[in-house]
């Protein structure tokens, strides 16, 4: 028993960086668990992984002038995530080309140029920390951006559901009947942006999307509506989060490849396990054909 | 005049500076049940969707009388609809009543009994709680015909409301169009199957990026006309930058 309270428990009792640790990963969990669901619905699940490299340089541009501080370093990712959604955006309305064509297109110019600034400007130490994160190194002022983030993004969730749905699944009936698809879409990718923002200082840029995407994908093998998806990516991000945190104590691993590995694990077993589309399921059917 | 609902005037409507319709000009009469025909790149679509406010025309201008675009009830086509988007068939049907509910509003018991009554219409009682992915591509398409009931609009505008339904399907759809008619509703539906429109549709556009032909049915498809729809679409010049009447 005291074993088991020492390895689950223990050391968010007796650590405070810890227990802010798992704060932090409550806070992700309940704003990109619902933000990862609508990307996946969208089928933007590689968007994701473009925005999250292109907050890059703002986050640079942040260290270079703040050193580093999270309010500092996520503002300026924050504005940089934007401007390429909203270029790409422009792009894709006054052209030809198609979204994902022009989001591939302008986070590579951004990545670069984040990556150009963070080793000109900064040391190899710095550049694997806005890449790679430091969960336990979460200070008050990140935990308070964490914890509006995820205030920000349940509110404006509730708020646009409605349209939101109706953007996802008949997007010109929604247009047809007056409703603002396009300021749907552009207060959804503000939502995206802003929490990776919030995931980088935890994770890194690189891995903040983890997070985001891992949860939901595998939410899909349990369930089938939208609310219900979204409550099960929460449940299954804090849980990656939690039992992240535990290994990288226990085991003395890096916190964010610990958390990512966590989720997913949850989605390799989902991908096995899940009764909705899930491979034994798969199996057990075509059995069931065969009889 | 006094009887229409929808008219053009002069509607010229271009993608990337090509014009897909140019120079419309015409009425659909309030209570008119019209078919909008013509070959494949006509802007049959194209027509539909300004008419309802989704393109903007490069010229000239779509003017509803009495009523607002956003007031009418449109039916896209079906694979502009992701059907494996996880929402109840009451969802969907609900959706018919933005105007009454919009974003905000809350969705009560008269609401769902709305729903529920157009799913009994359709023949789909009982299916509130089924996911729309679930269903057959049939069901589906009756269940987005229930949205149409619940929007309860003066004017209705299909998009190819019958590619890929089965016979029994399409049957009990047109009577519901029918019922449209002569409950007094204008409709107008983009539709391919000529014998169709021929038996259940008193009006027809046919269209050929110009209007060919627009009147009583039997005119309007007259082989004379047919045959210059086909050659008006062969001759078209796909890379022609802009048409002469709106360089004049």
């Amino acid at each position: 028993m005291t074993m088991l309270y020492d390895l689950l428990v223990g050391p968010f009792a007796d650590f405070t960086f810890m227990k802010r640790g798992l704060v932090a990963c409550l806070a992700l969990a309940l704003g990109s668990g619902p933000v990862g669901v609508f990307l996946v619905l969208r089928r933007m699940s590689l968007i994701g992984d473009t925005m999250a490299h292109s907050v890059l340089p703002g986050a640079a541009v942040g260290f270079m002038l703040a050193g580093l501080s999270l309010p500092a370093m996520g503002l300026g990712g924050f504005l940089a995530g934007i401007t390429v959604a909203l270029v790409s955006g422009l792009v894709t309305r006054y052209t030809p080309q198609k979204e994902d064509a022009s989001f591939a297109a302008f986070f590579m110019i951004s990545l670069a140029l984040g990556v150009l600034l963070v080793s000109t400007h900064g040391s190899t130490v710095d550049l694997m920390h806005v890449l790679f994160g430091t969960i336990l190194a979460v200070d008050d002022s990140a935990l308070l951006l964490m914890a509006s983030v995820a205030t920000v993004s349940v509110v404006v969730f509730a708020i646009i559901y409605r349209p939101l749905v109706a953007e996802c699944f008949d997007p010109a009936f929604l247009r047809s009947v007056g409703g603002r698809g396009g300021l749907v879409h552009t207060l959804f990718l503000v939502l995206v942006v802003l929490n990776m923002v919030s995931g980088f200082q935890a994770l890194g840029t690189l891995m903040a999307v983890g997070l985001m995407m891992l949860p939901a994908v595998a939410a899909r093998f349990w369930v089938r509506q939208v609310w219900s998806l979204a409550g099960l990516s929460v449940l299954i991000a804090f849980a990656s989060g939690y039992a992240g945190l535990v290994l990288s104590y226990r085991f003395n691993l890096p916190s964010g490849p610990a958390i990512v590995l966590t989720a997913g694990g949850f989605y390799l077993a989902s991908l096995l396990l899940g009764p909705r589309g899930g491979l034994l399921s798969g199996l057990s059917n075509r059995r069931h054909l065969a009889q | 005049m006094s009887d229409a609902l929808v008219t053009l005037h002069d509607l010229t409507v271009a993608y990337e500076r090509h014009p897909a319709i140019h120079h419309l000009k015409g009425s659909f009469a309030k209570g008119g049940l019209t078919a909008i025909v013509g070959p494949n790149g006509a802007g049959k679509s194209t027509l539909i969707k300004t008419i309802v406010g989704l393109l903007s025309p490069s010229q000239g201008k779509v003017e509803l009388h009495g009523m607002k675009a956003k007031d009418a009830a449109f039916l896209p086509q079906s694979a502009a609809i992701d059907d494996t988007f996880p929402i109840s068939v009451a969802d969907v049907v609900l959706m018919g009543l933005w105007r009454r509910v919009g974003a905000f509003r809350a969705i009560g018991a008269k609401e769902r009994q709305i729903a529920a009554d157009a799913l009994a219409l359709v023949g789909l009682e009982g299916f509130e709680g089924r996911p729309f992915g679930s269903l057959s591509a049939g069901q589906r398409q009756r269940v987005l015909f229930a949205r149409l009931v619940a929007a309860d609009s003066p004017l209705i505008l299909l998009d190819e409301p019958f590619t890929a339904l089965d016979a029994r399907t399409t049957l009990d759809l047109l009577r519901l169009v029918q019922g449209w008619h002569e409950e007094g509703r204008t409709v107008i539906a983009v539709l391919h199957d000529f014998d169709q429109v021929r038996r259940f549709f008193p009006e027809t556009l046919l269209l050929a990026r110009e209007i060919i032909a627009w009147g009583p049915t039997e005119q309007a498809l007259s082989s004379d006309n047919l045959r210059k729809a086909r050659a008006m679409s062969e001759a078209w010049d796909e890379d022609a930058e802009i048409c002469a009447g709106v360089v004049a």
